[in-house]
């Protein structure tokens, strides 16, 4: 499914090679839209150099996500979406994460933006970020288990069995 | 639950809970102030009240079905939560959408613009004070649903951006409807700007009250009226067109000041902007052509071809039992609401119902950036500080 690489692509692959070869894991081109698949360690520095660079000027970062490819591994595909406002170009930076280890470091430092962003990955999908300054749930409760929007989590949550006081659930059956 | 340790010691402060049943906090925000005096210290925001796992239940409908929950977020802008979640998934499928029904969408998203920003201004005067304002902003606002009820059958929940198209042609009258609103409107403006614009007491509550730098606008990701108050003219419909925006000529509206008063400027210029786009539309759309692609399998067939065509029936019951299956896939798309900039995220994984679904919130973004406008100032420039970035509490919890 990948298309040819976009003229930003090769900006921004070339651009961040030059910097640190091991950078770049892998360029993908879908729908016009350019993901930049970037090893997890190097994931902070590499937000770095997008938004410090003088010919990428990546000074937005508009969203963060998650996609939850349970049950592959590596489960979690982090997803930052990056604009450049004086550019007009946007950019996906994804890192890979484990399904029994997934931690990866903060993107606070560069856009303190991301601070809601990734309490929000971290209610829903559990993934710890550290360096985070504040790395609390913040949509559900804070006694709230599990962390729903993982595929493995029941659409209708866990709710109460009528009339046994019983919960459902999949680690309860024996 | 979220608490505030106060400082041991001196104990000059004390902690004021806001919320989360406040009127002025335009739904279930729920804000801890930490206050020396009069003075706040610490501002800690708490939300989730109103969390409906709209995105989790995206993943369990098929592409067409989550239309309707996109409604329910920005219940100000359903419009344009329906024209993101469509334009995702369209560019998911690669889908082009004929000229005709890009321009009604436009139409309707502007109109929906100025309606948001219709009770954005109303509440926010209402909240400071100004109970005249409501009533004429709500008049107009009345005038808007009117034409959304006329064109959708619904006042508030529309559902009428449908992936391909929209869902029906425009009614007869409608263009009468129309014409009546550009009429009256600009005058309504000058109204609410002859009430505010140089209005002693408005001045006195929101200039130099909200300042946020410039820098720290952008760090902290606000984006719409609020970041192009500090004045950056960052606007969706220009820098990244969808939706024959690049055929339309209008102005980006900004300010330099980056105060409450700037950004009440900014939307009310925006409202005039709005106004030219939906001439420009209404002039641009025609009375004859297509509202959907023509893309068998993905939109539904029309009721009289399912009576005489076979392969009408069979597409017609496929797509209502099962769904269209996009190619594995991502797609990140972002218009511009009336609060800032949405975003779309739609996965597949090449079957019928969605990978993920996420929605990029300009109100849950820009309310990040709410301590940083009230930390120092008095309480009651909370009030004001908290109409002023325009939240919208179903779009920050979803």
């Amino acid at each position: 499914m990948t298309e040819p690489a976009s003229k930003n692509a090769n900006v921004v692959a070339e651009c961040l090679r030059s910097w640190n070869p091991k950078a770049v894991a892998e360029v993908l081109e879908f729908r016009g839209e350019t993901t930049i698949v970037v090893p997890r360690e190097l994931l902070r520095a590499t937000a770095e150099h997008c938004r410090q660079d003088a010919k990428l000027q990546y000074n937005f970062l508009t969203d963060a996500t998650c996609v939850d490819r349970y049950p592959a591994e590596p489960r979690f595909e982090l997803n930052y979406h990056l604009v450049s406002i004086p550019r007009r170009e946007k950019v996906r930076l994804r890192a890979w994460l484990s399904g029994n280890d997934p931690v990866v470091d903060s993107l606070v430092p560069v856009w303190p933006g991301a601070n809601w962003l990734e309490r929000e990955i971290f209610d829903l999908f559990g993934i710890r970020f550290s360096g985070h300054p504040d790395l609390r749930r913040i949509l559900l409760p804070e006694d709230w288990e599990g962390h729903p929007l993982r595929r493995d989590y029941p659409v209708e949550g866990y709710r109460d069995v009528p009339n046994t006081g019983e919960l459902f659930r999949k680690s309860s059956t024996p | 639950m979220t608490t505030v340790e106060t400082a041991v010691g001196t104990a000059k402060t004390m902690v004021l809970n806001m919320g989360p049943q406040h009127p002025s906090t335009h739904g279930v925000l729920r804000i801890l102030l930490e206050l020396d005096g009069e003075t706040v210290v610490k501002a800690i925001p708490d939300l989730g009240y109103l969390h409906t796992g709209i995105e989790k239940s995206c993943e369990d409908k098929t592409y067409s079905q989550a239309i309707t929950l996109t409604d329910r977020m920005d219940y100000l802008n359903p419009l344009g939560n329906n024209l993101v979640y469509c334009l995702a998934v369209e560019k998911l499928l690669g889908l082009e959408v004929p000229k005709r029904a890009q321009y009604i969408r436009v139409m309707m998203v502007e109109l929906q613009r100025i309606s948001s920003h219709l009770v954005w201004l109303g509440t926010h005067a209402i909240d400071l004070g100004a109970m005249s304002v409501f009533l004429y902003c709500f008049r107009e606002r009345e005038e808007i649903l009117k034409i959304f009820e006329l064109f959708t059958g619904q006042r508030m929940m529309t559902s009428y951006i449908r992936i391909g198209g929209v869902a029906l042609d425009p009614p007869a009258g409608w263009r009468q409807a129309v014409e009546r609103f550009l009429k009256m409107m600009p005058s309504r403006v000058d109204e609410y700007e002859t009430l505010l614009t140089e209005n002693r007491i408005w001045i006195g509550r929101t200039k130099g009250v909200g300042y946020i730098s410039l820098d720290d606008a952008i760090a902290l990701s606000m984006s719409g009226p609020t970041l192009r108050a500090a004045g950056v003219a960052y606007d969706n419909r220009k820098a990244f067109p969808y939706s024959s925006y690049e055929e339309f000529n209008f102005d980006v509206p900004t300010r330099t000041e980056s105060d409450c008063y700037a950004r009440y400027l900014v939307r009310v210029a925006e409202m005039r902007e709005s106004l030219k786009i939906i001439r420009q539309a209404f002039d641009k759309i025609k009375d004859e052509g297509p509202i959907k692609a023509n893309a068998p399998g993905i939109i539904p067939p029309q009721r009289e071809k399912m009576k005489t065509e076979m392969e009408a029936l069979i597409y017609h019951f496929k797509i209502f039992t099962e769904g269209f299956s996009p190619a594995p896939g991502e797609a990140f798309v972002t218009v511009e609401s009336p609060r800032g900039e949405l975003g779309c995220f739609v996965a597949s994984d090449g079957s019928p119902k969605p990978l993920r679904v996420h929605f990029r919130s300009p109100s849950y973004i820009n309310l990040q950036a709410l301590p940083k406008l009230i930390e120092g100032q008095l309480i009651s420039d909370v009030i004001a500080c908290i109409g002023t970035i325009d939240i919208v509490l179903g779009e920050v919890d979803r």
